[in-house]
């Protein structure tokens, strides 16, 4: 049990308590995971940020009691790539939506992994966009119904994970909700990882995608969401038509060459100090 | 003659070279960009110095994420900046509304290319005036700085860098392609020792927002900074953005009576005498200064009042020139932009004339000249007839 023995209050702004989310909502069980983790290593928070974008994701920054940094709607690796350069020795960690870092932020996740910038990602993926209200996102399952899919998706889904190890990330890991124990142990190992680093957990939105495709409550989407997942036999056809499977666990660890300390070696070639011993 | 060797100091400068050394010597040490034409070299320029330096040089993906990049490094404590040309600068509008809203004190650079869209990459023009003030989507402060030489280049950028720290606020160096590119001899000091910028020490209940200074991230208790209306700790107001309505009153004021903006916001040239004002910047108040001693060649008094600092638009210093000119000739690269304030500001004390031209072309000081000495001769027609 990985909460056993932790003040993991410590690291929550419980005067914004209760959360703008659902009841339901998976977010509640990554961002208590968050503040696991950084119990877990009792990290000081006036050395840490953490960089949220637009959507309900997003608000993160304000719930976790560190640094924080709720930017616009894509760019929070973008913010969290300059901050993290203008001061290395900070912990930087980035949460965001699928659609937040898949759609409209896209670019910036393939390049902050191109780099293997010390940075990690939190990567909320419920599949559709909750915030206004249910609307199709990139990594909405084919066939689902959203309000902007009404008689289901026929666009091809992103695979957060793939794209992650194409484009260069050096730590990948995917985990559910469901999985609320291992959530810290991942974004622990992720933070822990000098590069860039991706943990997708897929979490639950009952109120737009559990009601539009009819899945039923929380507990019905987090049975399904653990169905859904590898080593679990998919209980219905259907819905394995609709959803497929998708693997959890660590894809990737391994070490390269940071960013801010290949900045720091260049700077040093030209005689320049840029303050990373 | 031939020159005493050393006696000369000066060199041959390009515009956007003075942008960079004008930034190092306002305390730059991070730049993020993306390359566009006509802006390129103030990139190159700093990819050279700021890694000697110690300082922080990245090429983003896009001109989104460089100006992303730009705000985070702020709040890591950077002196920031970045520079690009109208369509960058149209990508950078959403973020520029975020550094307003969070007073994260920047300098924006747009070397202006004929527009709109793709437009005309190699050509000037002064077609982002409008953009600069109201581009991004809600009200804010604003502070845009122009520059007509390449000295004004080194000195416009300094001083947006004292401004955008002294009031927290992205300031915007407004020039455009011929004085990005063109060369001039100048004497520039040599660029100071590379030191990084120093903040206040806060305490948990200290205010982050308002009418206080600027204090990045681990340098003290933790920070919130949002995008969202928010209170002075920084955390979100949802149901009434009272604390974010004052905190762009407050910076309003405090730019507008700023004495280092009242003394930098014209210059004036032969304006004391004169019965024509030519309102003009950038690259067409070079054209303008020529166009004034054309006309008193032609015995015609003209005069030139050199807008250095466009926005916030000096309504007072306008109002004053009109109560002593009879006419004032606008010419601008645009169809007609800064013109707009200026009527506003004049309110119809003396007449204006707009000159316009937006085909990536220069107004030359003829151009000017004989703009002005028709609209003086048809208004002369006009009061006899």
């Amino acid at each position: 049990m990985p909460r056993l023995g932790l003040d993991v209050d410590q690291y929550l702004r419980t005067q914004v308590l209760p959360t703008v989310w659902c009841p339901g909502c998976g977010n509640g069980n990554t961002v208590e995971g968050l503040a696991t983790a950084f119990a877990r290593m009792d990290v000081d928070p006036t050395q840490v940020v953490v960089v949220g974008g637009i959507g309900c994701s997003g608000r993160t920054p304000f719930y976790v009691k560190t640094n924080a940094m709720h930017t616009t709607h894509g760019r929070a690796l973008a913010y969290a790539t300059g901050l993290k350069m203008a001061q290395p020795k900070l912990t930087v960690v980035v949460t965001m939506g699928d659609g937040d870092a898949l759609a409209i932020g896209g670019n910036h996740f393939i390049h902050a992994a191109r780099r293997n910038i010390d940075l990690t990602v939190i990567l909320y993926n419920n599949g559709i966009y909750g915030m206004t209200g249910g609307q199709e996102a990139p990594t909405t399952p084919l066939g689902s119904r959203t309000t902007t899919s009404l008689t289901g998706s026929i666009e091809r889904t992103f695979d957060t994970v793939e794209i992650a190890l194409a484009a260069g990330a050096t730590y990948v890991a995917r985990t559910t909700t469901f999985d609320m124990q291992e959530i810290p142990l991942r974004i622990e190992e992720a933070i822990t990882h000098p590069g860039f680093a991706v943990v997708e957990v897929l979490s639950q939105c009952p109120t737009y995608y559990g009601r539009l495709n009819q899945i039923g409550d929380t507990t019905d989407m987090l049975v399904w969401e653990r169905d859904r997942t590898e080593g679990l036999p998919v209980k219905m056809a259907n819905r394995q038509e609709l959803l497929g499977e998708l693997k959890t666990g660590v894809f990737r660890n391994e070490k390269s060459v940071e960013f801010t300390k290949a900045y720091s070696d260049l700077c040093a070639r030209v005689g320049g100090s840029y303050g990373l011993s | 003659m031939s020159p005493t060797p050393g006696a000369n100091k000066q060199r041959l400068v390009m515009g956007n070279e003075a942008v960079a050394l004008g930034a190092i010597a306002g305390g730059c040490d991070f730049f993020a960009g993306y390359p566009i034409t006509p802006a390129t070299e103030i990139l190159e320029e700093m990819g050279k110095m700021l890694p000697a330096r110690g300082g922080v040089f990245l090429q983003m993906e896009d001109e989104l994420s460089a100006i992303a990049a730009v705000i985070g490094a702020a709040w890591g404590g950077a002196v920031a900046m970045t520079a690009t040309s109208g369509p960058g600068f149209s990508l950078m509008q959403e973020n520029l509304g975020y550094a307003s809203i969070t007073q994260t004190p920047c300098v924006i650079v747009d070397a202006q290319r004929g527009g709109p869209s793709t437009g005309l990459p190699t050509l000037a023009s002064q077609g982002d005036v409008m953009q600069a003030r109201f581009g991004s989507h809600g009200d804010r402060p604003t502070l845009v700085i122009t520059a007509s030489s390449v000295n004004d280049c080194y000195e416009s950028t300094a001083l947006a860098f004292r401004m955008a720290r002294k009031h927290r606020l992205p300031v915007v160096l407004l020039i455009d392609a011929v004085v990005a590119h063109m060369r001039e001899p100048v004497e520039l000091p040599p660029p100071p020792p590379p030191q990084k910028a120093s903040y206040p020490k806060i305490e948990e209940d200290t205010p982050r927002f308002g009418d206080v200074p600027f204090v990045p991230f681990g340098h003290g208790p933790v920070t919130v900074v949002t995008g969202l209306s928010h209170q002075a700790n920084g955390l979100a107001e949802t149901q009434r953005g009272v604390h974010t309505e004052q905190m762009m009153r407050t910076t309003i004021q405090n730019i507008l009576s700023d004495p280092e903006i009242r003394r930098s916001w014209v210059s004036a040239y032969q304006l004391d005498d004169a019965e024509i004002a030519i309102a003009a910047y950038g690259i067409t108040a070079r054209s303008a200064r020529e166009a004034v001693d054309v006309l008193r060649e032609d015995g015609i008094k003209a005069g030139l009042l050199d807008l250095k600092v466009l926005w916030p638009f000096p309504n007072q210093i306008l109002r004053e020139t009109a109560d002593k000119v009879s006419m004032i000739v606008v010419p601008e690269l645009n169809l007609g932009q800064i013109v707009l304030p200026l009527k506003a500001a004049v309110e119809g004390r003396a007449e204006v004339h707009s000159l316009n031209l937006a085909d990536g072309t220069l107004l030359t000081p003829e151009d000017i000249a004989e703009f002005s000495a028709k609209q003086r001769k048809s208004t002369k027609e006009a009061a006899n007839a």
